[in-house]
C-alpha cells in the first residue's frame, strides 16, 4: 500500500471549492514536487495530509492512518508525518537544540540526554552543529529553516511535507536549504514539496504534480513533463516561469 | 487631643490595611489559579467547554462586583449555609478576578502567531502540551504588564467588601469616622494608604509595558 494515499479529496472554504477531487499516491522514497499557480490549492492539499485542514469528502490515508476520520488519531499520524513551513515557525523562546528536542521529549518521552543526542545528530545533518545553543533570532533565515527541518527530522518522520520552504528566504540563502532537502531525498526520505523552484523540482523530484484550479491537472516524471507539457495550462505556466 | 486621635486613626487604619492586603492576595492568587484553568477551557476549541466558560466570564464581567458580593453573602444563606463576610468576599473576589484574568490572558494567547500552533501541532503535540511548552511561555512575557496592572483593580475592588461587613481598610475608615467625626482626615488617610498600595504596582506595570514595547 502507498505511504500516502489521497483519494478524490474535496475541500471548500464556505462556498468556494478549493480542492475539487484530488487523487494522488505517494510511495515510500518518492519525492513529489507540487507546482502550480498561486491559489491553485497546493498548500491546502499539503495541510490536509497532516490534518491541519479538514476536508469534506474523499479520503486521505497516511501511513495507513485515515486523516479525516471522525476520530482520526491525529497525534499518532503527526508523529510520522513531519511538516516544514514557509515561515519557519521556530519557537523563539527556545534555542536551536531545544527546538529540536521539544517534541521527542514531550511527545515520545525520550530522556533528555538521548534527545540531546538526537538534536546533535539532526543539527549536524543540516550543517548547524555549531549553532545548537543559538536562539532563532540569532540565526539567518536559511539557518532558521534548516533548524526547522532538523526539528521535523528529530521525530523520525516517514514522510516530510514542505510548503514553499525557500519562498521567505533571500535568494542567496535558498541553496543552503535546497541542498539539505536534496540530501534527504538521496537518503531515501519520502518528500512531498510544494515549490516554485522549477529546476529543483526537475532535478530532485521523482514525480511532478501540476495543480490547477483545485485539481491535479497534469503529472508524471519531472523531466518528461517539463520537456513536453501536455496541457496548454502547464505549457503556459512553464513558459511563464521562463 | 487632636494629635492623639490622628495617631490612633492612622494606627487603626494601618492595622486594617493588612486585611485589605490579605483579601487582595487571596483574590489574586485564587483568581489566577481559576483563571488559568478557565484559560485552558476557553482556548481549547472544544465547544461544550468554551460556551459555559464564556457565560461565566460574561456574568462576572457584566455585573457589578457589589451585586456579586451580595449574591454570595445573602444568596448562599438562602440555602441554609452560613457564610462569613470573609468567605463571601474571598470567594466573590476570586471568581471576579478569575474572569478578568482569563480574558486578559486569552488576549495574550491569541497574540501568539498561528504558526506556533501549527508547528507544534505538526510535531504531534497535544493541546495541553502546546500551551504548556510553546504558547504560554511566550504569552507570559506579554501578559505580565496587564496582569500587574489589573492587580490594582483587585486591590480597589476589595473596598466593596466593606459593605457586607468585612473589616478591611474602607470599613475601618467608616468605623473610625463614626467614632471621631473627622471624615475628611479619615478618608484622606484611607485614600493615601490605597494609593501607597496601588501606585508601585501601576508604576511597575507601566515600566514593564515600556520595556516590552522597546524589545519588540
Ligand atoms: N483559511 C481560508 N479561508 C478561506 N479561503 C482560503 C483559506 N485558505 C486558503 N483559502 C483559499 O483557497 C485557495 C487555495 O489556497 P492555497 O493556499 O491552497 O493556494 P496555494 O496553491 O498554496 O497558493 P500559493 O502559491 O499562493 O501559496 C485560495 O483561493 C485561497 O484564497
Ligand atoms: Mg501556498
Amino acid at each position: 500500500m502507498s505511504l500516502v494515499s489521497i483519494r478524490d479529496v474535496r475541500k471548500s472554504y464556505g462556498d468556494v471549492e478549493v480542492l475539487k477531487g484530488v487523487s494522488l499516491e505517494v510511495e515510500k522514497g518518492d519525492v513529489v514536487a507540487i507546482i502550480g499557480r498561486s491559489g491553485s490549492g497546493k498548500s491546502t492539499l499539503l495541510r490536509c495530509i497532516n490534518g491541519l485542514e479538514t476536508y469534506q469528502s474523499g479520503a486521505i490515508l497516511a501511513d495507513g492512518i485515515e486523516v479525516g476520520g471522525e476520530h482520526a488519531n491525529l497525534r499518532e499520524l503527526r508523529r510520522h508525518v513531519g511538516m516544514v513551513f514557509q515561515q519557519f515557525n521556530l519557537f523563539p523562546h527556545l534555542t536551536a537544540a531545544e527546538n529540536v528536542m521539544l517534541a521527542p521529549t514531550v511527545v515520545n518521552k525520550t530522556p533528555k540526554k538521548e534527545a540531546r543526542a538526537i538534536a546533535a545528530e539532526v543539527l549536524a545533518k543540516v550543517g548547524l552543529s555549531e549553532k545548537m545553543d543559538a536562539y532563532p533570532s540569532q540565526l539567518s533565515g536559511g539557518q532558521q529553516q534548516r533548524v526547522a527541518i532538523a526539528r521535523s527530522l528529530a521525530m523520525r518522520p516517514k514522510v516530510l511535507l514542505c510548503d514553499e520552504i525557500t519562498s521567505a528566504l533571500d535568494p542567496e540563502l535558498v541553496n543552503e536549504v535546497l541542498r539539505v532537502v536534496e540530501q534527504l531525498a538521496k537518503e531515501g526520505m519520502t518528500l512531498i514539496l510544494v515549490t516554485h523552484e522549477m529546476r529543483f523540482a526537475r532535478d530532485v523530484g521523482t514525480h511532478l504534480v501540476f495543480m490547477h484550479h483545485g485539481k491535479v491537472h497534469e503529472s508524471g516524471a519531472p523531466k518528461a513533463v517539463f520537456a513536453a507539457p501536455q496541457t496548454p495550462e502547464l505549457q503556459q505556466f512553464v513558459s511563464g516561469i521562463g | 487631643m487632636s494629635d492623639f486621635s490622628f495617631w490612633i486613626i492612622l494606627k487603626n487604619l494601618i492595622w486594617a490595611t493588612q486585611w485589605t492586603v490579605y483579601l487582595s492576595l487571596i483574590a489574586f492568587v485564587g483568581g489566577g489559579i481559576v483563571g488559568l484553568i478557565l484559560l485552558f477551557l476557553r482556548t481549547s476549541q472544544v465547544k461544550w467547554l468554551e460556551v459555559p466558560t464564556k457565560l461565566y466570564i460574561e456574568f462576572f464581567q457584566g455585573t457589578p462586583l457589589l451585586m456579586q458580593l451580595f449574591l454570595f453573602f445573602f444568596g448562599v444563606a438562602l440555602f441554609g449555609i452560613e457564610v462569613s463576610p470573609w468567605m463571601a468576599a474571598g470567594l466573590a473576589l476570586t471568581l471576579w478576578t478569575s474572569a478578568f484574568l482569563t480574558e486578559i490572558w486569552r488576549g495574550c494567547v491569541e497574540a501568539i502567531p498561528k504558526g506556533q500552533w501549527e508547528a507544534s501541532g505538526s510535531l504531534a503535540m497535544s493541546y495541553i502540551e502546546q500551551m504548556r511548552y510553546v504558547i504560554l511561555p511566550q504569552a507570559m512575557r506579554i501578559a505580565i504588564a496587564p496582569t500587574v496592572g489589573f492587580s490594582v483593580q483587585v486591590i480597589k475592588g476589595t473596598a466593596l467588601a466593606s459593605i457586607i461587613g468585612f473589616v478591611e481598610l474602607t470599613k475601618a475608615g467608616t468605623m473610625l469616622n463614626n467614632a471621631t467625626f473627622r471624615p475628611f482626615l479619615v478618608y484622606a488617610l484611607v485614600a493615601l494608604i490605597y494609593f501607597c498600595l496601588c501606585f508601585p504596582l501601576s508604576w511597575f506595570a507601566k515600566r514593564l509595558e515600556g520595556k516590552l514595547n522597546v524589545a519588540r
